[in-house]
């Protein structure tokens, strides 16, 4: 939109027209002045209850202990969304063919890992081991073994959360990027064969793309989920934020100062994947800006 | 009008048969257009003249008949005595040489102009980036859209586009065009730009079939007017006998109808 009035009939300055504003109803008064006396009251017992132990907060906000939570947490959201994203397309993909083997087996997988806690699926990957003591590589039902390790080595805390947490993600993402892969009008798949674009190509270069603009915006969600959904790996004691800060607390009782550390750091870190998604967003609504915009 | 070569036909289809779900789509089709000849396809809706043409560039495949064009099989190779569906890869190869234009245009919305247009050359035949280009604004040129390369195709009016969706197409240097309804979508105005990009190219001797119900553009256009119904070519032949003074009683009807409709 530009300042100029277009000349011609009725054309006048700007700042003679009549102005437009909101409608206030007085009710608006009496609820923001409800809503600035809550959050005083809250803000004061928080402030002032010396059950919240502000200073042992400021003094483990950066503990090493506490850092290397924060650290942990973050590598392994990484990888459960890279797991959880490869295994989602894989899963979306198999489930829009029409070989009825693999649309089938698509099913089964999303109907199983979404079907069952996610908190269960943890646990049950961290006793795998008790179950099977040896995973192996090799000719199944006794044949021989090209390769052995023990799964008390093999499934260790870092491992049954990866599993547990990715192959649950996965079946959270195969639907998030099927409704993605559907929502791309069929002409473009067509138009792109008819230009000679082999399928990998017509995947990659025409349909994904537009695919991204439905896909991004509730993958955000699942990732900032996924950060806080990793706390869930302090059962099976894996060092991440959630278990730096329990080992710390169960030590020191300083309980819901030790809590309020964690909260404030998943606060962080959400605060910053959120900026990250509000970028990749921008960048993946290509020619669906307006004119005006598109520029930028 | 472009004197049409004499030779072989450079498009063959021969017998072409198809079911989807229950009906039969087409019921052993056949047409063959020669070097720089322009055929138009009419018919009622439902006729399966989208259908044919998306069998011409094997986007469907046909469940008997063959498509040649300059007497290669597509879509299909003959394995002994039978015809084995091709690997996607080559029927994509084939493809690249068969150029399409939609109803809907079917640009790409998350790319600009330029990189409709450039994309498959450069991604498909390799070719350079600077070569890509230089076509593009040749192109753009010749459909009158020289400024719009780096515009977005929402921001284009719907005969911008189908100009566009030409150049995208003429790009690949196709041997054969097919145009299903190019002008279907678009209002009475906006039609004669897109009908006049086409003619100029029928002037150059592009070999095209169009699917189209602009009865009078079929008559000043086309070499030859194929009337289709009910998976059948109903009647075919220069334009002159086929509008003028069809045999069928079918095609009269239909005639009657689209001419009735155009003068509306
Ligand atoms: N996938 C399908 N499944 C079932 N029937 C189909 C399918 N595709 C097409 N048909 C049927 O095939 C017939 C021919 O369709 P087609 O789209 O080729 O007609 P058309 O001549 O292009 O018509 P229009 O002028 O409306 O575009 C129609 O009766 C249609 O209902
Ligand atoms: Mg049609």
């Amino acid at each position: 939109m530009s300042d100029s009035v277009p000349a011609g009939r009725g054309a006048s300055a700007r700042d003679s027209a009549p102005v437009m504003r909101e409608r206030r109803s007085p009710w608006r008064w009496l609820g923001i002045a409800a809503v600035v006396i809550g959050l005083a009251w809250i803000a004061f017992q928080i402030l002032t209850n010396p059950g919240f132990e502000w200073d042992v907060v400021g003094k483990y906000m950066l503990h090493p202990q506490v850092l290397r939570g924060v650290g942990m947490t973050l590598w392994l959201t990484l990888l459960v969304m890279v797991m959880g994203t490869v295994i989602g397309i894989i899963v979306a993909v198999m489930r829009l063919s029409n070989d009825p083997i693999l649309n089938g087996t698509a099913v089964a997988f999303v109907w199983f890992f979404r079907g069952t806690p996610v908190l269960v699926q943890l646990v049950f990957w961290y006793n795998l081991a008790a179950i099977f003591p040896d995973v192996s590589l090799g000719i199944p039902f006794g044949g021989p073994k090209l390769f052995e390790i023990s799964a008390t080595v093999a499934i260790s805390s870092f491992t049954a959360a990866l599993l547990g947490l990715g192959f649950n993600e996965g079946a959270y993402m195969a639907e998030i990027i099927r409704a993605g892969l559907t929502s791309v009008d069929h002409g473009q798949t067509e138009a792109s064969r008819a230009l000679g674009h082999r399928p990998a190509q017509t995947f990659r270069v025409i349909v994904l793309p537009q695919a991204m603009k439905a896909i991004i915006p509730p993958t955000g969600n699942q990732v900032i989920g996924m950060l806080k959904y990793t706390s869930l790996a302090s059962v099976v004691a894996l060092g991440e934020l959630m278990h730096s800060v329990e080992t710390i607390y169960s030590r020191t009782f300083q309980t819901m100062p030790m809590l309020i550390v964690a909260a404030l750091w998943y606060l962080i870190l959400v605060s910053i994947l959120s900026v990250v998604q509000y970028y990749i967003e921008r960048h993946y609504s290509r020619g669906w800006k307006t004119q005006a915009n598109a520029a930028l | 009008m472009f004197d049409v070569s004499t030779g072989a036909p450079l498009v063959r289809a021969t017998d072409i048969w198809m079911n989807r779900g229950s009906n039969t789509v087409l019921k052993g089709v056949s047409i063959e257009a020669r070097k720089g000849e322009v055929i138009a396809l009419l018919g009622p809706s439902g006729a399966g003249k989208s259908t044919l043409l998306r069998c011409l560039n094997a986007i469907e495949m046909a469940d008997r008949g063959l498509v040649e064009v300059e007497g290669e099989i597509i879509g299909c190779e003959k394995v002994g005595e039978d015809y084995v569906r091709l690997p996607e890869k080559q029927v994509a190869r084939q493809r690249a040489e068969i150029g399409m234009v939609f109803q809907n245009f079917n640009l790409f919305p998350h790319l600009s102009v330029l990189q409709n247009i450039i994309d498959a050359p450069m991604r498909v035949r390799g070719m350079k980036k600077a070569d890509a280009v230089k076509l593009a604004h040749d192109l753009l040129a010749r459909v009158r859209l020289s400024d719009k390369a780096d515009a977005y195709p929402r921001h284009l009016s719907g005969g911008q586009q189908q100009r566009i969706a030409i150049a995208r197409a003429l790009a690949m240097n196709p041997k054969v065009m097919l145009f299903d309804e190019p002008t279907s979508a678009l209002d009475p105005h906006l039609t004669d730009e897109v009908l006049d990009v086409i003619r100029e190219l029928a002037e150059t001797g592009m070999t095209m079939i169009i699917v189209t119900h602009e009865v009078a553009f079929a008559r000043d256009v086309a070499h030859t007017v194929a009337v289709m119904g009910e998976g059948t070519i109903m009647e075919i032949g220069p334009p002159d006998e086929v509008l003028r003074a069809p045999k069928d009683p079918r095609v009269q009807t239909f005639l009657a109808r689209a001419l009735k409709e155009m003068a509306r």
